[in-house]
């Protein structure tokens, strides 16, 4: 039995955890065997996560579990592991899979591989990227019982329908020990970062804070969000979680459009693994221009809004 | 109110990652060593600062590797803490290098662990939650803010596509990241101080790997870049649609 940690935000499930359903579906036919899912906390429709694959929902549905409390969660986690015997357990590797996975790893001893952008390969090996997406590792996991955290946009989204039975997971939750929670969410219709597939970056070469009005049409233009590079993000003209980079989040969007950014290895190394990357600066020398598929040369004051203009206008070709 | 601060070592951000012995080795020839960014910009500023501001008693650190990590264990002195442990293992992956953490920690009872987000060479992020759960104690990832409050801390972390700000009561381990602290540079005092700080190295205790890489492997070269020129973006845009298929 494959088992998939279905994470939920406010009720809500993510396009990730579509995405690690479909991937722990897959795995489960390769080994033939069947696909479950644990959900934690209060959500508003389980079942929908039969669409990718999963057999059956092992569903905790008790109000403190909405809250992120990693000794709770790896307890719920475990019990629907021995509940279900399931041998190999999927995260979407993000922040909550950080607080969980490595956990379980060491409570059931099972190897884990965080990172993983692929299914593991004949030999078992799973490709897993490294050095911020400069390199790729295969590992492989000596235990019976295997740990494997997918990275966001790696592995598609793939329907499968199944028969999703919904089942109570009956758990304590125990601990008391993280209290006071408030969470702060930014505007609910702007998707983050990490799952993002449309990214539209920001750098020094944009001059100050209050010329980021350009990009925000640019980016509101297609639906993509808004990153940034260090420098940009160090001198608080954007906040920190935009900052992308080896020392801040690595993404693999399908389209990574760089604006005033010169591409230096340190930031290359968070956004390379792009699958398209258009690169706007001044500087026909721009190391950036080496790494990628398009680029402009100009002004970027001058382009990006003709850019966004023939951007809004394709748009709407569309969707007549 | 004692903190350790967990430390590893990476090659420099400029390191142009290569690999040999037919690609299951990095190379690590010329090669420059720091200290992970996240371990010293964060975590142990952090430890630091709790320190200077007497909310801590004590700053250890510690690092699970060969002799070649002291020099950056000197480094992460300079900065400042006591003292430093070296875990004699070399070759550990995350599970077994969390073992030696704990092992240490539960011997030397500490109040607080602190750890990086990740490392930026193997990009884990498992080491700090599999200290926790060797040791039974509470965890939170990605910690952007971490202050003390009598036996608890108050602190905040970066959710996907928000904050959130919580309260967690001691003992913890908490991985750090950007948020958290400012970098600092050693002052000469703190260089001339830290060569005669203890660097306690201990024999490692038994435990296994979980995991093992079997090879490297480098993303294939991009193509090279189709310039557009900047009074046509419609090409861009067309190329965009027909060609890259991403809108
Ligand atoms: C240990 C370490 C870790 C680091 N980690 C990261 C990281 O995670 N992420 C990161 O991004 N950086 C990181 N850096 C910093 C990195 O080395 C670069 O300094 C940084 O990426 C440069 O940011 P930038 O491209 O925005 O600015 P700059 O290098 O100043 O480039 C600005 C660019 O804008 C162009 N430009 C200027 N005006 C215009 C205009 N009007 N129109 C179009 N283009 C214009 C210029 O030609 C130039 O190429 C790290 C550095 C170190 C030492
Ligand atoms: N060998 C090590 N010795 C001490 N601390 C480590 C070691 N490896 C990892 N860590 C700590 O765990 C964090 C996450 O590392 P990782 O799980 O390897 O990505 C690092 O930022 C360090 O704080």
């Amino acid at each position: 039995m494959v088992l998939v940690f279905a994470e939920q935000q406010n009720g809500k499930f993510k396009k990730a955890t579509f995405e690690a359903i479909s991937y722990g579906a897959q795995l489960a036919s390769k080994q033939d065997t069947e696909c479950a899912a644990v959900v934690l906390g209060l959500v508003d429709n389980p079942s929908q996560l039969a669409t990718y694959g999963a057999e059956k929902i092992m569903h905790a549905g008790v109000a403190e579990l909405n809250n992120f409390n990693s000794k709770n969660y790896t307890d719920a986690i475990a019990k629907a592991i021995e509940t279900s015997g399931a041998n190999t357990i999927i995260f979407s590797d993000n922040v909550t899979a950080r607080g969980i996975a490595p956990r379980l790893s060491v409570r059931l001893k099972a190897g884990m591989v965080s990172g993983a952008i692929a299914l593991p390969a004949d030999d078992g090996a799973i490709k897993k990227s490294v050095f911020s997406g400069k390199a790729f590792a295969h590992v492989n996991i000596k235990t019976d019982k295997k740990i494997i955290c997918v990275t966001p946009n790696s592995v598609g989204i793939v329907e499968n329908q199944k028969a999703g039975l919904v089942e109570n997971l009956e758990v304590s939750v125990s601990d008391n020990s993280i209290s006071n929670q408030t969470l702060n969410t930014v505007s609910g219709d702007t998707i983050p970062l990490g799952e993002a597939e449309l990214v539209v970056s920001g750098g020094r070469g944009l001059k100050g804070p209050e010329n980021w009005g350009i990009l925000e049409d640019l980016a509101s233009s297609i639906g993509a969000t808004l990153a940034c590079s260090r420098p940009v993000a160090d001198s608080d003209w954007r906040p920190h979680h935009e900052h992308v980079g080896q020392t801040g989040g690595t993404i693999r969007p399908n389209l990574y459009i760089a604006v005033g950014i010169s591409g230096a290895i340190q930031h290359l190394a968070g956004v390379n693994s792009s699958k398209t990357i258009v690169v706007i600066n001044k500087d026909p020398e721009a190391p950036f221009f080496k790494a990628a598929d398009y680029g402009i040369v100009g002004d970027a004051f001058e382009i990006v809004p003709k850019l966004t203009a023939a951007l809004k206008e394709f748009k709407t070709s569309q969707s007549n | 109110m004692k903190i350790l601060v967990c430390i590893t070592k990476t090659p420099d951000t400029t390191t142009k990652v290569q690999f040999t012995d037919n690609n299951t080795k990095f190379a690590e020839d010329g090669v420059q060593w720091i200290i992970n960014p996240y371990d010293e910009w964060y975590a142990l500023v952090r430890a630091l600062e709790l320190k200077e501001s007497g909310a801590a008693s004590e700053v250890h650190l510690i690092s699970v590797g060969g002799a070649d990590v002291e020099p950056i264990m000197r480094k992460a002195l300079a900065l400042g803490g006591e003292q430093a442990i070296r875990v004699n293992a070399e070759g550990a992956d995350t599970y077994n290098t969390a073992a030696q953490i704990a092992e240490y920690a539960k011997a030397n009872s500490y109040d607080l662990v602190l750890a990086g987000k990740e490392s930026i060479d193997y990009n884990n992020g498992s080491v700090p939650a599999m200290v926790a759960e060797f040791l039974g104690a509470q965890f939170v990832p990605n910690a952007t803010k971490l202050d003390l409050n009598g036996s608890s801390l108050n602190l905040e972390r970066e959710i996907d596509g928000g904050k959130e700000s919580l309260t967690v009561a001691l003992p913890a381990v908490i991985s750090c990241q950007k948020g958290m602290a400012e970098a600092r540079i050693p002052n000469m005092r703190g260089i001339m101080a830290a060569r005669t700080k203890p660097l306690t190295v201990v024999d490692a205790t038994a435990a296994e790997n979980l995991v093992e890489t079997t090879s490297y492997e480098l993303p294939p070269a991009k193509s090279g870049v189709r310039l557009i020129d900047a009074d046509n973006v419609q090409e861009l845009v067309d190329l965009l649609h027909n060609e890259a298929k991403v809108i």
